[in-house]
């Protein structure tokens, strides 16, 4: 109880900070509709080659505009020394991530809700056939990014360049879950489920792995 | 730094290096003679394949390959948590120059294949489970070199532009269990995703000819002997390294170099 307790403290921390400068919500919200704008440009809205590669350049906005938000995460924290407060702070280690985690998914779920029905308009692509499986295909998919993001992004911030390590380390360790989220978004927003019983599989076990590898490891990456 | 003034410490690193107990000469001499086995084989010995004949001899170097590549990668995974549990540098330089051998292992297995496969299925890649989990791999191979070339350099007031070693050394050591982590990830995907790649274990049948079959052994024996020199060249290289910060260390201290 006490955990939860202190893993919402600091995700509140984090959403207060978030009212006060907004720094997060209008960068990455900007970014999410510049991306899809570009895109835009380079393809046809409408013609069926767009609807065929509509999740992946979908989603490829979404990680972007998220990589942006968590590359601020830990950042701002060494500012004042905020982060040794942190740590001093008397609760599980773990607690930190588990929060910081939390707060970087509902960042990205306030983007990706604002975002995604206007790339379905910009795009004239139809309108998802499953919208409550997209949903949670969109919660697995962001939960697994912000899960691996957040852990790199505190590794990243003990680093003198920090903003050029993090998209390095994230996007390799990303490809399986990419490959799923894509994939399953697809099906989704076609209605056609067939097949992708491996790839739901996929999703929920990278889920699995990089929530708790980072709950492990989580300790070493702050006593460095 | 005045590092020349001191020439009796600059042997000392050497004979210390000399000293140790990684494989160096030794290595080197039982390399050369599995080497040349191994060319022999795969030459000489070793038939043509019916169709694609000569082409098809890359195999030897390209499953050789790849097999030490993903050896180097499962040290690199034992060492970096060795190192975690430990703490002793000794885990942390074996994972390093793991990481290192394994990628370039790596790189030739990438390389070898599109010469097959262009030869084979007229492409040279293809998004097929094995080659992208290869492909991925690499990438977190060169993740693990680059976020070590940045690790511990951050900037902390008083310590200047500080390399920490112990620093760097958590940090790879994370980079290295997480990366590994993403592997079996994408090892799942092989089972149910179409795959074009041939699969040379079927049961306990192996699916090529026994002379071939031979020379593929020969050839995976010698180069996890090439693995496993390279390791010890390049962990000599790492101890040297550290002996060269400690003297340094100590004679920036004044307190001398002697022991």
């Amino acid at each position: 109880m006490k955990y939860l307790a202190g893993l919402l403290t600091i995700t509140w921390k984090d959403i207060t900070a978030e009212f006060r400068t907004k720094e997060m919500s209008t960068s990455m919200g900007i970014f999410a509709l510049l991306v899809m704008v570009v895109f835009g440009f380079a393809l046809r809205p409408g013609a069926e080659e767009t609807v065929a590669v509509f999740p992946g350049f979908a989603w490829i906005g979404f990680f972007f505009a998220g990589l942006l938000g968590l590359s601020r995460s830990f950042v701002s924290e060494k500012m004042n020394g905020a982060m040794t407060g942190l740590m001093l702070a008397p609760v599980d280690r773990s607690v930190i991530y588990f929060g910081k985690v939390a707060g970087n998914l509902l960042f990205m779920f306030v983007v990706e809700a604002v975002s995604f029905p206007l790339y379905i308009v910009l795009f004239d692509v139809p309108a998802p056939q499953r919208p409550g499986s997209l949903a949670l295909v969109a919660f697995l998919g962001t939960l697994g990014f912000v899960a691996v993001g957040t852990f790199l992004a505190a590794l990243a911030a003990n680093t003198r360049t920090s903003e050029l390590l993090l998209p390095i380390l994230l996007f390799p360790l990303a490809v399986p879950l990419v490959i799923a989220v894509v994939s399953m978004t697809r099906a989704a927003l076609t209605g056609d489920f067939t097949d992708t019983a491996s790839w739901w599989r996929m999703l929920v076990v990278y889920d699995a792995v990089f929530l708790v590898v980072p709950w492990l490891l989580f300790e070493y990456l702050l006593e460095s | 730094m005045m590092v020349g003034a001191k020439s009796p410490s600059a042997s000392r690193v050497f004979h210390a290096s000399r000293r140790s107990r990684a494989p160096g000469t030794f290595w080197t001499a039982a390399m050369a003679p599995a080497m040349l086995t191994a060319l022999y084989a795969i030459f000489v010995y070793a038939p043509d394949e019916r169709v694609m004949g000569a082409v098809q001899k890359v195999f030897y170097f390209h499953v050789a390959s790849a097999w030490n590549g993903i050896l180097a990668f499962l040290v690199m995974f034992i060492a970096s948590v060795g190192y975690l549990l430990s703490r002793r540098p000794g885990w942390d330089e074996l994972a390093f120059a793991s990481a290192e051998v394994g990628e370039v292992f790596t790189t030739v297995t990438l390389l070898t294949g599109p010469l097959w496969g262009k030869v084979a299925w007229n492409i040279w890649w293809d998004w097929d489970p094995r080659l992208t989990t290869t492909l991925v791999l690499w990438t977190v191979y060169g993740v693990y070199l680059v976020a070590r070339h940045y690790a511990g350099t951050e900037v902390t007031p008083g310590q200047g532009d500080g390399q920490d070693a112990s620093r760097a050394a958590v940090q790879a050591a994370v980079i290295g269990i997480i990366g590994f982590a993403d592997i079996p990830i994408l090892l799942m995907s092989i089972k149910w995703w179409r795959s074009v790649h041939p699969v040379l274990l079927q049961g306990a049948k192996m699916n090529i000819a026994p002379p071939m079959a031979w020379t593929l052994g020969i050839s995976v024996a010698a180069f996890t002997l090439l693995y496993v020199g390279l390791l010890g060249l390049r962990l000599r290289l790492e101890r040297a390294r550290r002996e060269v910060r400690r003297l340094l260390a100590a004679g920036l201290a004044g307190k001398g170099v002697g022991r």
